[in-house]
Parts: C-alpha cells; structure tokens; sequence
C-alpha cells in the first residue's frame, strides 16, 4: 500500500508538471493566437482560423501521437516524450484558450476603445492598461472550465509512454489484481481540481472589487 | 482667433453620404451648439473633429494644425502625419453620451491615467490635478469610489474631469445628457456653464434647446448631413428662418 501510493506520488508530481507547464505556454500562446484570429490581414487571418479548426477538431490523443511521431518519421527524429506532451497539450490548450479570449475582447464595449483614443493612449497602453484587465475579469468562469479540464486530460500523456499519475495507477493496478490503485487516482484528481476550483474562486473574489 | 476651421467636409459610408458640405468655425472661448433630429449627421460631425471618424473629402485645421487638407491624387483623404494628428488629438477632449469611464479604475485613477501615460506627469502633480477638478465638479468626496457605485450623472461630470485633466484647448460633447433623466441632466448642464463661464472653448451636441440657447454663442442646425441654419443662439431657436428648423423646434 505504502509504495503503491510513493509510485502515485511520483505519478502526480509529472501530471503537475504537465499541468504547470502547459499553463504557463498555453495561456500566453492562446492571446498570440486571438491576435491572428481577429487580425485584418488575410493572409494572417485565415491559415490561424484554419490552424484552429485542425486543433480543435481532432482529438487531443491523435494530436499526442502526432507531434511524438512525426519527427521521427520524417527526419528519423526521436525526441524526448515529456517534451512531445508538453508542446501537444499546450497548441491544444491554447487554441481552447483563444476562443475564450476572443469572446472576452470582444465583450468589451467600442466605447472602452474610442475613450482610450480620444485620450491619447496607444494601442499597447490600451489594450493591456484598460481592456486587457477587463477581459480577465469576464473570462475567469470559462478558463476556470478549461483549467478543470486539463488537470484530467493529463491523463492522456500516457498514449506516448508519459508515466504520469493514470498511467501509474493502472500499472500497480495490473500487477496488484485490484482496482483500488484506479479509484485512489480518481482521488488525487479530485483534489488537484478542489485546489483549481478554490484558486479560481478567490481569483473572482479579488476582482469583483468593480463591475 | 479661429480655433476650429471645418470647410467643405463630405462623409460617405459605402453609398450613403453623412455629411454633405460642412463648413463652419469656432473661436477661442465661443461655445458652438449643434442641434438637430436624429441621424442628422451631428455625432459624425463631432468625430470626424474628434478623429474617431475619418473624412472623405474636406479641410479640417485644429489649433493652427492642419488634420486633412481635400484629397489625395487617389481619392483619399490628404490626412496629416501620425505625430501631427496625435498633437491635434491631445489638443481636443471628447465627452461621450455614454460617460464611458474606465469600470475597473477608482475616479482618481480614471482622471490621472491619461495624465501620467499621455503626457507624463508625476503621479503626485497628476493627482493635484485630479483633487482640483474633483472639487470643481463637485465630487471631491467620490476620488476612491469605482463608476458603478456613482450615479449616471456623477459618471458625466467624472468623465468631464478626465478630459478636462489633459487639458484640451477645445472641449466636445456628444450628447452628454441623453443617457440621464432631468434632475441628473441639471448636473451636468450646470457643470458645462460653469466651464462656458470661464471661456472654455466647447462644441456641443445636444437635444437641450433651452439650454443650447443660453448657453452658446452660435447655433448650427443640421439636418440630413447639411447646416440647415447658423447663426446668433438666440436667433435661430426663437427665430428660426428655415422651414424645417422651425418644424424641429416646434416639437420642444
């Protein structure tokens, strides 16, 4: 019992790295990716609509299989696995996150953009001094949706042989002859995602200082 | 001195031509009224000035500075170089019929922003600024509330201060009391005369005839993108010469 829950421990700790690290790519790759969404250059424009739909229309263990693979078909190119996660789930995360984004700029009232201007700000001031931090503020309930999301979708590294906490569960699982390992990981989600749901909650309550 | 010189600007939206013609000019410390019915061209008319629009043909001299000056070779309007139109830009204030104040910024912070990233002021000359006019306008007391625990009315007179902060030579209005019932409306007007009062140069859009005519020195009445009447306040809402400005006004 004791090494089974080390073996998960261990596990847990790559899912959050997983978890952490596509976070911290995703989220500012999803506004670089609402930037080419909502550009007026075609030519910009249309390969990132075309790039979203690709993304998003197939599924994230197909994506895994794919950015592992592919390289080493191609240019007989093999790479670590921990990073072909990391770069799968972080493009599949951010094209999530730059639909909630959009959503949230273009909430934004015209009248926010035309003060600013009418002010003298430039485009940069404006958008991060005044409709960046309002866009925050309206997307925290759907990119909480997502974060939630993703702590269980770490499960899915273990397709190219990440040996996060699913996959370690399942191993001791096998050679154990019980299910409990599986309904213990169930668990350890279950709290990661207790954790997001509090950190998102007080995120709210911090910026519910203006409507 | 002339402060504003608008000569013959057209507006066109695809088929459809807003403004058809405009000319007129405003002095320093004179107060200019633009009445009118709906979708008369007024508004297009404050932000073709204000920038937030951009003609299509015409010659527009702000401050001594020339905006755009009849059309290019192309057909497109001959609009000055970035640098002029931002110094032209700094120089005009805009009020809006919506108040949009900046929801997430305290009233202090909504009047000081613009100051210190605009125009650089240190933070303490910036908020001096801001306790002054708050006291001005009657709100000194509101500086760490946020917009949506103001009053529509204390909003407007919130938002006057942020671009009076900058200290515009020319201030417009659009409309400023159409968002607010009658008693907030008073605020407002009374803020605004106060401002006439120490010759502020102002253009204001507004449906107050009352107030239009005490308040301006001239009056232009517009009506399907032309200047239908211009002239005295006093003359053209009591004596209206144009048929259709007199129709208008009847209706107040």
């Amino acid at each position: 019992m004791e090494k089974m829950l080390a073996a998960m421990m261990g596990g847990t700790v790559v899912s959050l790295e997983v978890f952490f690290l596509t976070l911290l790519f995703s989220l500012p790759l999803g506004l670089v990716i609402t930037a080419g969404h909502m550009s007026k250059i075609a030519v910009v424009r249309i390969p990132v609509r075309i790039f979203m739909l690709i993304v998003r229309g197939t599924p994230l263990i197909l994506q895994l299989i794919f950015i592992y693979f592919a390289p080493y078909y191609i240019f007989k190119l093999s790479y670590n696995r921990f990073t072909a996660a990391i770069i799968a789930f972080s493009i599949n995360y951010a094209c999530y996150f730059a639909e909630i984004y959009r959503g949230g700029i273009e909430a934004i009232p015209k009248g926010q953009y035309e003060a600013s201007f009418v002010l003298g700000f430039t485009k940069a001031q404006t958008f991060f001094r005044i409709i960046l931090p309002q866009v925050i503020k309206t997307i925290i309930p759907a990119t909480g949706n997502e974060v939630i999301t993703l702590v269980k979708d770490t499960a899915l590294a273990q397709t190219i042989g990440v040996a996060e906490l699913f996959r370690v569960a399942q191993t001791a699982s096998s050679r154990e002859f019980s299910t409990t390992p599986i309904f213990v990981a169930g668990v350890f989600y279950l709290i990661m995602n207790w954790a997001v749901t509090v950190g998102f909650d007080k995120l709210e309550k911090k910026l519910s200082y203006y409507r | 001195m002339e402060v504003i010189t608008v000569k013959n600007i057209r507006k066109t939206f695809g088929a459809s031509e807003i403004l058809k013609d405009i000319s007129f000019s405003v002095h320093t410390g004179e107060v200019l009224g633009i009445i009118g019915p709906s979708g008369s061209g007024k508004s297009t008319l404050l932000r073709c000035v204000t920038q937030l629009e951009t003609v299509s043909d015409g010659t527009i001299k702000i401050c001594g500075d020339t905006l755009v000056s009849g059309i290019n070779a192309d057909g497109r309007p001959n609009y000055a170089d970035e640098a002029t139109r931002r110094r032209i830009m700094l120089k005009i204030g805009l009020v809006f019929q919506n108040f949009n104040l900046f929801p997430h910024f305290n009233v202090m912070r909504n009047i000081t922003e613009a100051q210190r990233l605009v125009l650089g002021t240190p933070k303490q000359q910036a908020e001096d600024t801001a306790v002054m006019l708050l006291e001005k306008i009657g709100l000194a007391d509101k500086a760490d509330l946020y917009p949506y625990q103001l009053s529509g009315g204390q909003q407007q007179r919130v938002s006057i201060a942020r671009a009076l902060a900058l200290k515009p030579e020319v201030l417009c209005f659009d409309e400023p009391t159409s968002a607010l019932d009658p008693e907030l409306t008073g605020e407002i007007l009374k803020v605004i005369r106060a401002l006439a009062e120490e010759k502020m140069t102002m253009i204001v859009v507004t449906h107050e005839m009352a107030f239009a005519r005490d308040l301006s020195n001239k009056i232009i009445f517009m009506d399907k993108g032309v200047i239908v009447e211009e002239g005295d306040a006093k003359e053209v809402i009591n004596n209206p010469k144009n048929e259709r400005t007199r129709a208008f006004l009847s209706k107040y």
